[in-house]
């Protein structure tokens, strides 16, 4: 038995391998060239165990003024009731004197995957008569988050997981005037493209008909091109023509004009998420009415973790270098942040070990 | 040729009345029947007639001649459908040639003053409305003083009809004080904000506000309510002075009241305008189409309009003139004068800037003194009276 084994072993060896013929090209061997199953696939079983294990996480800013159904969009969203209006006793609806914002924490779990959701609320955006200058909190805030990772990322004894507290993505929501971006909109939007992934919305959209929304999406476009704006997602990370095709049909469509509810009713005997008026059923679900299915599957069905990366790989990436750039130049360890009004922040972490720093900008140096 | 009537008539009734009643019911009747028409004859005028129950005819009859003239402003951010409700009150396309801005000219945009004024008529009646707009109110990041150009304007208009009316020839006077404004505030938020308060505040004592909701058709029922019930508490809490209603008088019909009541109730309206016809329940209907339905602008059950139109044009736009006039007008010529008296104790200057008729109104001060003078003349004659009293007395 033992020997006709060895025998037949010896015979397959005798025919050619699949193999490369020269050293260094980049050929790939075809699963069908392969004779028999390796189990390369079986790979992604293996990571889908270890995240489902460890779990997501995911920190979604919502900014605009206020009653324009932030929070009923969230929930709304997330289907359960996450954000800072559900989760604070006795709130009161008052307008704040000042931006500060507040991030909520929750673990959502569906299907034995676990995520843990923050959603970030910028209270007292846009409220006051003179808003100059509103964003700077926000900006700051964003800022702070990814100097918290680059210094976990540079210790010397960094954790396995780093905690992620950077804004994966900002929900702007336009009022829906019909009409055009305001200056305060163009303001913000410009300054907050740059650092993270901004994905407008038009709010409460059931006071546009068809042909207003669509006349009003043109219009927003058209702003966002004169002034520079860069939205999710954006035309020069598109990695591949199937991903390109995927994202252009996305942006044309954007912004989505969405209504958030989180009241039931019962529309041809089905229970739908609506709005009743004296007019008719506003059902949020239904694509003929608004665009909120479109966001929902852009944010948590397909685009979720491509929001993450495109944060790290791009938003992160962009703030390290141009931090250690700054350091590099000082010639010491990690220079204080500078705030973006010119004031320095005191660290009051220790100095990191510099060769540490320099390995870390020549690597730096030799992706960008 | 009194008498010959009376005559032909009582005939006429006896013949129509025959054997069923007697003369003298006849007799009354025919009393009656003459002395409620109004003949102008001498032998009717001094028994109990004099005729001016005709007075609101010829009024009426004038004024239609002349034609009525309103003023009204609509203040608000851009988006909030100010236009379109001014053409569905009016039913007029007044912004047909207008065009909007792009993002550049946008950025440097400052609060605009507009005017457009059109003649409609109807039934013989002839309104000239002027419509004055706002645009770029509250659209700018920093809206500081937004409203500074706007209670400018008015003033201006008090001032260019203070002058008018101390002129010398006041024949055809100009009005163009502001009569109305209508405030739009934004159904997105959850009350006032700080600058539709400001903005009130600024200009309560000036012209009439009315607050309005705009874009209604964003809320269900329970959230119209909601909301109307806090921007009512706030205007209260913050002491705006809306313009209020006239109450009914006792003698008004049930009816009116109710209705009158029910006015009040539903302040501040909540508004939906629309510039197109679609068609609802096999009617034509100003409405605006929906993927859910349709709404109705007319409709009573989905907003306020008709109350509203009915309010600002059907009953109550003479009053709002009447306020204009009698209440803020007379608060600016006040104040006006008043700024001038003392300006002019200050300077001691005999010419005044104005071309005023004889004496300016005196203030306090003033009157008081000649109230003490008065008195003081009134003892002196009487002690003069006494003397003289005495004298002749004496002589006696």
């Amino acid at each position: 038995m033992e020997e006709r084994e060895v025998e037949e072993r010896v015979v397959e060896i005798e025919h050619p391998l699949p193999c490369l013929s020269e050293s260094d090209t980049q050929g790939i061997i075809k699963g069908r060239d392969l004779f028999g199953y390796v189990g390369i696939e079986a790979v992604l079983d293996q990571m889908r165990r270890k995240t489902m294990k460890a779990g997501f996480e995911f920190n979604i800013m919502v900014v605009g003024q206020s009653g324009l159904g932030k929070s009923t969009l969230v929930n709304t969203l997330f289907k359960s009731k996450v954000s800072r209006k559900s989760c604070t006793p006795n709130y009161e609806e008052k307008i704040s004197k000042t931006v500060h914002l507040q991030s909520v924490s929750h673990v959502i779990e569906e299907k034995g995957v676990k995520m843990k959701l923050t959603v970030i609320d910028t209270p007292g955006f846009g409220d006051q008569i003179n808003n100059e200058n509103c964003w700077e909190p926000i900006v700051k805030y964003v800022n702070e988050q990814y100097e918290k990772y680059l210094k976990e990322e540079l210790n010397v004894n960094r954790k396995r997981r780093i905690p992620d507290t950077r804004v994966h993505c900002c929900v702007y929501f336009l009022p829906a005037t019909g009409h055009w971006l305001r200056p305060i909109d163009v303001e913000f939007m410009r300054r907050l493209g740059k650092i993270v992934s901004i994905v407008p919305v038009i709010a409460k959209a059931d006071t546009l008909t068809l042909e207003e929304r669509l006349e009003f999406k043109q219009r927003i476009r058209q702003d966002l091109q004169a002034n520079g704006i860069r939205v999710y997602p954006q035309k020069e990370y598109d990695e591949d023509a199937e991903d390109r095709i995927l994202n252009d049909k996305i942006r044309e469509n954007i912004p989505f004009a969405v209504v958030g509810t989180d009241k039931e009713h019962q529309v041809n005997g089905n229970k739908v998420l609506g709005r009743k008026t004296k007019w008719g059923i506003i059902e949020v679900e239904n694509v003929a009415h608004c665009e909120f299915a479109h966001l929902r599957d852009l944010l948590i069905r397909s685009h979720l973790q491509d929001l993450k990366d495109v944060t790290h790989n791009i938003h992160y990436e962009a703030y390290r270098v141009k931090r250690l750039n700054e350091s590099n130049a000082n010639g010491l360890a990690l220079s204080p942040l500078i705030l973006e009004n010119g004031t320095l922040e005191k660290s009051d972490r220790k100095p990191i070990l510099t060769d540490v720093c320099r390995t870390v900008t020549g690597q730096a140096y030799g992706c960008m | 040729m009194l008498c010959y009537f009376c005559a032909s008539l009582m005939i006429h009734i006896r013949s129509v009345l025959k054997g069923q009643f007697t003369q003298s019911f006849i007799l009354q009747n025919l009393y009656n029947l003459l002395s409620s028409i109004k003949f102008l004859t001498c032998d009717f005028q001094d028994k109990q007639y004099v005729g001016f129950a005709t007075l609101p005819n010829q009024v009426h009859r004038k004024s239609v001649k002349k034609g009525f003239d309103f003023t009204l402003m609509v203040a608000g951010e851009s988006g909030l459908g100010k236009s379109t409700l001014v053409n569905s009150l009016f039913l007029t396309d007044l912004y047909k040639d207008r065009k909007l801005l792009n993002a550049e000219e946008r950025i440097n945009q400052t609060v605009e003053i507009t005017k457009h004024t059109v003649d409609i008529e109807e039934k013989g009646v002839k309104l000239k409305l002027t419509i004055v707009d706002t645009p770029g109110f509250g659209d700018a990041v920093n809206n500081n003083e937004c409203w500074r150009p706007i209670t400018d304007y008015i003033d201006q208009q008090f001032e260019q009809y203070f002058r008018d009316e101390s002129g010398l020839n006041r024949k055809n006077i100009l009005d163009n004080r502001v009569h109305c404004c209508l405030y739009f505030i934004p159904p997105f938020g959850h009350g006032l904000r700080p600058v539709d308060v400001e903005f009130m505040k600024a200009l309560h004592e000036k012209v009439n506000i009315i607050p309005l909701i705009s874009k209604a058709d964003c809320l269900t029922p329970n959230e119209v309510k909601k909301l109307k019930d806090r921007v009512r508490d706030e205007i209260e809490r913050f002491g705006i002075k809306v313009y209020q209603f006239p109450e009914c008088d006792s003698d008004e019909e049930e009816e009116f009241k109710q209705m009158d009541k029910e006015l009040k109730e539903c302040t501040p309206f909540a508004v939906i305008g629309s510039n197109t016809v679609v068609e609802a329940r096999g009617q034509r209907v100003r409405g605006r189409l929906y993927p859910w339905g349709i709404v109705e602008v007319e409709n009573q059950s989905h907003c306020d309009f008709v109350k509203l139109r009915n309010m600002l044009i059907r009953s109550h736009m003479h009053d709002l003139k009447d306020v204009t006039c009698d209440v803020h007008y007379e608060n600016y010529r006040a104040h006006c004068i008043q700024e001038m008296t003392s300006k002019l104790a200050q300077d001691n200057r005999t010419d005044s800037p104005l071309p005023l008729l004889p004496l300016p109104t005196p203030d306090v001060e003033t009157e008081r003194l000649i109230k003490m003078k008065d008195e003081e003349l009134k003892r002196m004659q009487e002690m003069l009276e006494k003397m003289q009293q005495q004298m002749h007395e004496k002589d006696q």
